[in-house]
């Protein structure tokens, strides 16, 4: 009896020394769900979700303060996405966020740019090049097309512009097999 | 003279029709008026522009130069006037505009002057740099820039060469009747290749349905110093596609995801040895190409053909039919519909968006009739039965394959190896329910592509994101330390002052004691500067400037007066 009570209370000690030790040497650092979670994010920085940024965003999904479906650049597909990671049931997309739209950069109207600087300090991707009283240009292939750029702007010189499919971007179509009316 | 050949796994036996185009002699398509030169018809990045609209070109001038190591240059394949520098329909799938320069011929075809290069004496390097300058890029089909394949790499040679004469899609015969008429010179550029490469085995691969060709080249082999093994292989499709005929040959299969050049073989189109030995000892840039132009014409045939030449002015020159259902560019196995198929009435309203030019990679012109391509049967589901599998050159499960990208299941099929499809069609030619299955493979693969594009963007923007947070604290933090520093310094400066005498009135240790300084220093300073900009003219005043200046006095104290007292309406509130 004494010597069963024995053993048990060893191998307690045992495993619970050798759970303590893995614990610290196999210690994650930051929240890997929200990594995970950040990784499908579109990365645009829009900020329609409500949160400052796809991190933060990411966060508040992980510790269940958000919802997955306020992210109109992901799109439906985004949704799937995080619903699969999840392990929830995929809902439609929280109209109150915005709806998703074709992937669009900014442009700047050069002659109408005053040079104030106020979109180079929205930018969430530096994607403004530009100084004070000097023309500003958007960087197209670093733009996100997150439109953050446009409330700050006092003169309305900036416009989104979609991105046109051209040659290098082109895709294969989905076969389209022609149906045949039988009757 | 017989020589072990293997037997790769699968292939098809569709008719050959090779007859048809290959009956005649090279003919030189005549000049047209209007050259359009696209500046991407090579795997790469497409060539830079380097002349204006206005500006008079000759033959063979360069027009685009290349950007980077995988790319080639661009030149004009007549001379004549740079007419416009705009995006024209090219011949590709996409049926999308891109950037061409439009040449309006002059009708001398002045060449610029050319001179042979001394390939022997020049340093490799700068060889195939020159022959990047001057265009060349494989006309095999894939148009990978040639300059980057005449590398022999870290290991310093390649010692397997294989010229590709296979030509295995059928209706094409461009590569046959080259062989046939110009096989000294192709060898010729074999031997530059071979040079470059230092290769020492060299196996000329033919498909055994080109008996004169197989001739040809066996009697210019003859006359050369170093062995030149002409090798006639059994004619399967796709027996001419690199990896194929690297298995006939060698029995050596290419693994996944690696290159020829690893396990020591290369492989080069009979065109692109010609086109290379014109470049070597002719000093000619790659400006025109053999086209075949065959199927519903009056008179198929191989034309020697300037890039940029209208599809539709060959067309016309074989003898157009009437009853034209479409126009393939390539075979009927791999080739792609071409936009001027189109009827009349459906044309595009700009006549130059109907027309698309001949590119460094258009091998064939196939004229579509109902006839000869009666339109494919009705698409069934897929039953299993795995003839796709039998037949699949590269050992894929096509059924599965197919099965993942219907589902959009891109991970599984990548799994599955999608990536080594090399879309040669012989699963949808032997399907028995007639699926396009290779639609799907072209949807699939360019579908992950544009993932992993999408992929790299939200990386690069994560990225900078992160490093904007970062920007902003570390400029707060930059701002907050310089303040201190300055407020130090101040204080450092005051302590300094006060121990160099004038000692301020509480000259006792202390913060707040050298703040007060600070403050009776700085009320000392201000009035200094209030009497030192007192009014200068207030002396020697006439009398009714004295009066003036007391009424505006008196002025101005009732206003004071009045601005010390609440107004009346405040008052009541």
């Amino acid at each position: 009896m004494l010597s069963a009570i024995g053993v048990m209370v060893a191998l307690a000690l045992v495993i619970g020394l050798a759970l303590g030790w893995s614990a610290i040497r196999f210690r994650v650092e930051g929240n890997p769900l929200a990594e995970k979670i950040d990784a499908i994010l579109p990365q645009t920085q829009c900020g329609q979700c409500g949160f400052p940024g796809c991190k933060p965003y990411a966060e508040a999904i992980a510790k269940g303060e958000a919802d997955i479906n306020q992210c109109p650049p992901g799109g439906e597909d985004g949704v799937k996405k995080l619903a699969e990671l999840l392990g929830v049931e995929p809902k439609p997309l929280d109209e109150s966020h915005g709806a998703p739209k074709p992937r669009s950069v900014a442009l700047i109207d050069e002659q109408t740019c005053i040079g104030c600087t106020l979109c180079i300090q929205a930018c969430p991707v530096d994607a403004i090049v530009g100084a004070a009283k000097q023309m500003h240009t958007i960087v197209a292939d670093e733009c996100t097309g997150c439109e953050l750029c446009l409330p700050p702007c006092p003169v309305d010189c900036i416009a989104m512009v979609p991105v046109a499919e051209d040659l290098p971007h082109w895709k294969w179509k989905h076969p389209v097999i022609p149906l045949k009316r039988v009757a | 003279m017989s020589r072990e050949l293997f037997r790769f796994k699968g292939g098809v036996h569709p008719p050959d029709h090779k007859a048809e185009s290959s009956g005649r002699p090279i003919h030189a398509a005549p000049l047209p008026r209007q050259l359009t030169i696209p500046l991407r018809q090579h795997i790469g990045n497409p060539a830079k522009p380097v002349v204006k609209v206005g500006d008079h070109v000759r033959k063979g001038q360069l027009i685009g130069e290349a950007d980077g190591t995988i790319s080639a240059a661009v030149h004009a394949s007549s001379s004549g006037t740079v007419t416009a520098i705009e995006p024209r329909t090219l011949p590709h799938a996409s049926g999308l505009p891109d950037l061409c320069i439009v040449i309006d011929t002059d009708g001398r075809d002045e060449w610029v002057a050319r001179a042979p290069l001394d390939y022997r004496n020049l340093p490799p390097a700068e060889l195939r740099m020159t022959l990047r300058d001057m265009g060349l890029a494989g006309l095999g089909g894939a148009v990978f820039p040639s300059a980057v394949k005449l590398d022999p790499g870290a290991q310093g040679a390649c010692p397997t060469l294989i010229v590709n004469g296979g030509e295995c899609e059928p209706w094409i015969t461009c590569d046959d009747v080259l062989m046939r008429y110009r096989a000294d010179d192709i060898l010729r550029g074999v031997t530059v290749m071979r040079d470059l490469l230092g290769s020492t085995e060299i196996l000329v691969g033919i498909e055994d349905n080109k008996p004169e060709a197989i001739a040809a080249m066996r009697a210019a082999a003859a006359k050369l110093d170093y062995a030149v093994e002409v090798v006639p292989v059994p004619a399967v499709y796709p027996g001419g596609g690199a990896k194929q005929m690297i298995e006939t040959l060698t029995g050596k299969q290419v693994p996944t995801g690696r290159l020829s050049t690893d396990i020591g073989i290369q492989v080069f189109n009979v065109g692109t040895a010609y086109a290379l030995a014109r470049a070597v000892f002719h000093g000619e840039p790659m400006v025109s190409r053999l086209v075949t132009v065959t199927g519903h014409v009056l008179r198929p045939q191989n034309f020697e053909v300037l890039i940029g030449t209208p599809m539709r002015a060959l067309i016309e020159l074989a003898g157009d039919r009437d009853g034209v259902t479409g126009v393939l560019m390539g075979g009927p196995m791999m080739g792609v519909p071409m936009p001027l198929a189109a009827p009349a009435a459906e044309r595009a309203p700009r006549a130059e968006d109907a027309d698309v030019p001949v590119v460094k990679a258009t091998n064939c012109i196939l004229v579509q009739s109902r006839e000869l391509f009666p339109p494919p049967p009705p698409v069934l589901p897929c039953i299993r039965c795995t003839r796709c599998a039998d037949a699949c050159p590269a050992e894929l499960q096509p059924q599965d394959l197919y099965r993942f990208i219907k589902a959009g299941d891109f991970g599984r099929a990548q799994e599955y190896h999608l990536f080594d499809c090399i879309e040669c069609g012989c699963c949808s030619y032997v399907c028995p329910s007639h699926i396009p299955l290779v639609d799907y493979y072209r949807y699939g693969k360019s579908e992950i592509w544009a993932r992993e594009r999408e992929k790299r963007a939200a990386d690069l923007a994560r990225e900078r994101h992160e490093f904007r947070q970062f920007r902003l604290e570390r400029e707060k933090q930059e701002k907050a330390e310089k303040l201190a520093a300055k407020a130090a310094a101040k204080r450092a400066e005051l302590a300094a002052e006060a121990a160099a005498g004038t000692p301020p009135p509480a000259a006792a240790d202390g913060d707040a004691d050298a703040k007060k300084a600070l403050i009776a220093a700085a009320l000392a300073r201000a009035q200094a500067k209030k009497t030192q900009a007192a009014p200068k003219n207030t002396d020697d005043l006439s009398l009714g400037q004295q009066r003036e200046i007391e009424a505006i006095e008196a002025r101005r104290a009732k206003i004071r007066e009045l601005a010390r007292k609440p107004l009346a309406s405040e008052e009541d509130a």
